[in-house]
């Protein structure tokens, strides 16, 4: 009885078992020989989605129609400007995370305008920007593939300790997110702001600041995200966000967060993130083709929110 | 003399249409010709059925973000098993349609989210779509063909056929007494739930009927390109909810207009022609595309202050 | 009592008993409705009213206890009771707004189908709307978002009595004049009590007492989800009734403090949009805010409210606070807890470096759950576990937790019960003498008589001020209609 209360009570579990049992299946097949790489992949990887994941969860926590549709844009821009900025030399890394942190700053406090001045759901608002966005990338990426720094690559593919380096970034992002989410003022700002936007405004929140704050924040994770990912990969590709665009909003549902806003976990996230990418990598071990891959991968996440169950009750 | 507001909402999507058409007539005085507005328009009816399908699921205040996969799927099953064996191609479009109304009957049932449902939903699609073309090929079965090709005099088909979308389905939206119901689910699921009326049915026959749409529309598109591939329309997720939303609908609340919808899948074509007119680098296609549906919707919003202004007074 | 047994029965729910958890909303509750009368259903929040409507309704299937339409058992359920006449008007408008009058009609009546169904559907609402409210001036090709509140209380309750084929035999109205004026809701009095004599029965809620016993044939009491007392309306009076439903009425006393109007007001306000009078309030002032529903009040205190509030920033120290009146709309955070529904606006006095103190909320919201009784076992129970009374209770309190001087309350007390609101006036007189100002619009003249200066509210302006000794019903009334149609 209270186990299952404490399963329902914390849905993020599911996403934490589901992956669990992908991960024996996988390791089963393979013989065990796979299981470090397997798993050193999957924090890796799963660490981008959690990056962007963590930023597109604060915008969902604002309640229904919010979300942020210029994440793939905005990481392949950051991606694209601050590999060039920095040029290989070593020295430019820092000058070069600054230029993504302040790009994305810009996306994000571009988008809100667009939904403030506008009036528009945020869904067209940043719709339209990411267009832009892509637009300058796209504008932005002609001519050579310029690699990385050095130290910065080397810094993305290594491990310390046998953890990835991107995943102890990705650990700290999201012990800031969860601090923010569960500890502070802000926290319990966007969930009363996603529970009910006027009853919030009536207590005297301060809701457009707060939602401005948070799509700001949800583009500088997506910026800091390309960044390391176009390190990771040794450049940028224009459609090196593409995939990140269903993926932030999968790991975000899967892992718990509640759609209709106000409600939202970081530790589900992970989970989610993690599954998601071994599934692929269990369906590519049993040789199956893109398709079946896509279908299966579409199956799982049906199934699995039918699972976790959609709106909590209310009592 | 008082206007309805249903009215009001649809003189905006069509004054931006007037004003983009203006604004290629000026620019390429040519295109104002049989051949002219055929170009212009041609890819203009899939992306007007996609329209009104993500509208009618919009109606009951959910959104389908894999329409664009869904449609692809579509062209897909056209260009191979509806043209070999249409028997099984309309098997399997009926199978789609059953599936669209299963999807209807969860996200009731569960209460879940619409867009995580329809996200998981498109890699289903995407998935079928690749395993039937792996690459692109296929051929559009002659009716379709001759359909999306044939010539009416005086008026080319793209126009006449988002005429005869436009007024069918507002009829069958606005007009019909079901369409009633559909919208009400919209603006208050627990009133119409307390006339007694099955909202679980209400809700998967809106599904199913999205889902005949959108089989259209992917009929529609592999009549006009000869053949498929499992990614052709993709970009239809999007321009269909933008149609919807430049054509006057809202995401809640089950306000929706198919002539708007028509009008708003009309604009979105249109803007691409008027970018190449003109001679807007390939590189910011995609970002004038956005400037244009940002106009756009500057513009709505400034006539529906003016309009409340008239109210108020 | 033969002859009442002799009549037909529509709708008889005998012995029904619903919980929600552990709350017993309903405890063995009988209600029988026969054909051709009119039943007034009384009861503070919490009796049960609401529940057993639903259940006879069909919305609600009882835990244990039987419900029969016209004599016949079996189903239950929308359909079997739709099915059997029964049709119900509910305290929340349940019109959908995107849809036009006759568009809502066929929602409402599924015959309305086929050719030409909008046509028949206009007629029929017209008719109706005519036989109910003569000379409404409503276009029934409007949108519902379209019209006024009371427009579209009249529409929904002229839908819920139009019949295409057959009549309802029962109409369930559950405070059907709450956003009507005196005037239509004569009309509405008098339509009922035409339709009972022609063979229908309605169920009547209201907390309009004058209502209830001028209207109805018999008058039904409920208390904590039973049946307290059912007798003829002639048996009742307003006394005997509020007797019946268990608390006594208390005797006014409230000594008016002395005139506070010394020194510079702490809030005012020019005239709106040039007209009336202007406003202003002075430390440790009630003011209320009169006149009939919907003249601009609610506008005003949003005015003041968001005036003096960042959208953007966060304020440093909280000067004023609003209490809700529609707890569902903008009140509650239903997926909280109590403590955190309680401590959101005055987080910024509980943390430190934005941080917020668990220890410290905790300490607040036990020292406020014993102030102002907020009957839980514990504060982090969820707030929609509370009653609505007690729901309101701590909208109250986190207004009065904040270091606001000036609270703001947008009619509060609706749907509140007697005892609730007795607690709240208390806190409120306490927290008025040590200086807080308070801003209260209220529909109800009790509590218009509580206040120490009254602004009246008419088309959007204030037309009068009361002070002292002239606030009296026959004041506020005189300005609310004065000049005009109402004379």
């Amino acid at each position: 009885m209270n186990t299952a209360r404490l399963l329902f009570s914390r849905p993020w579990i599911w996403s934490f078992a589901a992956t669990t049992v992908v991960w024996v299946v996988t390791v089963v097949f393979t013989g065990g020989a796979s299981s470090l790489g397997l798993s050193q992949a999957a924090l890796t990887f799963a660490a981008f989605s959690v990056i962007v994941g963590i930023g597109q969860m604060f915008v969902i926590t604002l309640g229904p129609g919010n979300i942020d549709l210029s994440v793939p844009a905005t990481m392949t821009l950051s991606g694209t400007l601050a590999l060039k900025l920095m040029d290989v030399q070593d020295s430019m890394i820092a000058v070069g995370l600054l230029l993504s942190i302040l790009l994305g700053l810009a996306v994000g406090i571009g988008n809100y305008v667009l939904i403030k001045l506008l009036r528009i759901p945020p869904i067209i608002a940043t719709l339209s920007m990411s267009f832009i966005i892509q637009s300058t990338a796209i504008w932005a990426n002609r001519g050579l593939r310029i690699k990385p720094p050095d130290i910065l690559a080397s810094f993305t593919t290594s491990n310390l300790f046998g953890i990835p380096n991107i995943a102890i970034v990705a650990l700290v992002l999201s012990a800031v997110a969860w601090v923010l989410l569960e500890k502070t003022i802000y926290g319990r700002w966007i969930s009363a702001i996603g529970q009910s936007t006027f009853a919030a405004r009536m207590t005297g929140i301060p809701v457009d600041g707060t939602r401005l704050a948070t799509y700001v924040l949800c583009a500088v994770l997506a910026s800091i995200c390309g960044y390391l990912l176009a390190s990771f990969s040794g450049g940028a590709a224009l459609n090196m966000g593409a995939e990140y665009l269903l993926m932030s909003i999968a790991v975000v549902v899967i892992g718990g967060t509640a759609v209709a806003g106000g409600n939202s976990n970081i530790p589900g996230i992970w989970g989610a993130s993690l599954f998601m990418f071994l599934v692929v990598s269990m369906l590519n071990t049993y040789g199956f083709g893109a398709g079946f891959r896509l279908i299966l991968t579409g199956l799982i996440i049906i199934a699995v929110i039918l699972v976790a169950g959609g709106r909590q009750s209310n009592r | 003399m008082k206007i309805s507001s249903g009215t009001v909402r649809l003189i905006i999507p069509a004054a931006s249409l007037t004003l983009l058409l203006a604004a290629v007539f000026y620019m390429q005085p040519r295109a104002m010709s049989y051949t002219g507005l055929n170009l212009l328009f041609n890819l203009a009816v899939p992306i007007a059925l996609a329209t009104v399908a993500q509208m009618l699921i919009m109606a009951v205040n959910d959104l389908d973000l894999s329409m664009g996969t869904f449609v692809s799927f579509c062209a897909c099953v056209t260009a191979t098993f509806l043209q070999a064996s249409p028997a099984i191609g309309v098997l399997i479009f009926l199978g789609a349609i059953a599936a669209y109304a299963a999807i209807g009957v969860v996200i009731h049932l569960r209460e879940l989210p619409s867009i995580v449902v329809t996200l998981g939903m498109s890699f289903v699609w995407g998935g079928l779509a690749v395993l039937m073309l792996p690459s692109p090929g296929g051929e559009a079965p002659g009716w379709a063909r001759w359909l999306m090709t044939s010539r009416p005099p005086f008026v080319p088909m793209a126009i006449v056929a988002s005429i005869v979308i436009a007024l069918v389905t507002h009829f069958l939206i606005m007009r019909s007494s079901v369409g009633v119901l559909i919208r009400g689910v919209g603006g208050n699921v627990r009133s119409v739930e307390r006339a007694g009326w099955s909202v679980i049915r209400l809700r998967a026959g809106t599904y199913a009927l999205a889902g005949f749409f959108a089989v259209l529309s992917g009929i529609a598109l592999v009549g006009l390109t000869t053949s498929a591939d499992a990614n052709i329309a993709l970009r239809y997720t999007l321009l269909s909810i933008a149609g919807v939303i430049l054509g006057g609908g809202e995401f809640v609340g089950g306000k929706v207009s198919p002539i708007g919808a028509v009008i708003g899948a009309l604009t979105l074509t249109l803007a691409g022609s008027f970018l190449s007119f003109m001679r807007i680098s390939p590189d910011w296609q995609i970002g004038a595309q956005g400037a244009i549906l940002i106009v756009v919707l500057a513009l709505r919003l400034f006539l529906n202050r003016l309009e409340k202004r008239e109210k108020s007074r | 009592m033969n002859e009442v047994t002799a009549r037909r029965e529509v709708v008889a729910a005998r012995g029904i008993k619903v919980t929600f958890g552990a709350v017993k909303a309903l405890d063995g509750a009988d209600l029988v409705i026969h054909a051709g009368e009119c039943v007034g259903l009384v009861g503070h929040n919490g009796a049960g009213k609401s529940t057993i409507v639903n259940v006879i309704n069909g919305g609600l299937a009882p835990h244990a206890g039987e419900v029969h339409y016209g004599g016949n058992g079996g189903q239950h359920g929308i359909s079997a009771a739709r099915a059997s006449g029964v049709r119900c008007v509910f305290q929340e408008l349940s019109l959908c707004p995107n849809l036009t009058v006759n568009e809502n009609a066929r929602i409402m009546h599924a015959e309305l189908a086929g050719w030409n169904w909008r046509v028949r559907a206009l007629a029929l609402v017209e008719r109706q709307l005519q036989d109910i409210f003569p000379g409404h001036g409503i276009d029934c090709d409007s949108t519902i978002d379209d019209l006024s509140i009371a427009e579209r209380q009249m529409v929904e309750i002229a839908i819920s009595f139009a019949g295409l084929r057959d009549k309802p035999k029962l109409v369930i109205l559950d405070e059907p004049t709450s956003s009507l004026d005196a005037g239509l809701a004569a009309q509405l009095m008098a339509y009922i009590r035409r339709f009972v004599g022609e063979g229908g029965s309605v169920l009547l809620i209201s907390h309009i007492l004058g209502e209830i016993l001028s209207t109805s044939d018999r008058i039904v009491v409920m208390k904590d989800g039973r049946v307290v007392a059912d007798r003829a309306a002639s048996a009742f009076s307003t006394r005997s009734l509020v007797e019946a439903m268990g608390n006594v009425v208390r005797e006014q006393e409230w000594l008016r403090s002395t005139d506070k109007r010394g020194g510079e007001p702490v809030l005012s306000m020019p005239p709106r949009r040039g007209q009336g009078l202007a406003f202003q309030a002075h430390r440790g002032e009630m003011i209320g805010l009169a006149g009939l529903g919907g003249h601009g009040q609610t506008e005003m205190l949003l005015d003041l409210y968001l005036s003096r509030n960042s959208n953007w920033w966060p304020a440093r120290r909280k000067e004023i606070a609003f209490v809700a009146g529609d707890r569902g709309l903008n009140g509650t955070f239903p997926l909280w807890s109590i403590l955190k529904n309680l401590s959101i606006a005055s987080l910024g006095e509980l943390s430190s470096r934005s941080l917020v103190d668990r220890g410290q909320e905790g300490m607040l919201g036990d020292g406020w759950k014993k102030r102002i009784e907020i009957r839980t076992p514990d504060m982090e129970n969820r707030i929609l576990s509370l009653s609505g009374g007690n729901q309101q209770k701590v909208l109250f309190a986190r207004a009065l937790v904040t270091t606001a001087r000036i609270v703001l309350m947008d009619d509060p007390m609706r749907g509140v019960d007697v005892g609730t609101k007795q607690e709240v006036y208390d806190i409120l007189r306490a927290e008025a003498a040590s200086g807080r100002t308070f801003i209260w619009y209220s529909t109800e003249m009790d509590e218009i008589r509580l206040c120490d200066r009254v602004y009246v509210f008419r088309e959007g302006a204030i037309v009068a001020e009361l002070a002292g000794d002239e606030i009296s019903e026959k004041n506020v009334l005189e300005a609310s209609f004065s000049g005009g149609e109402a004379a």
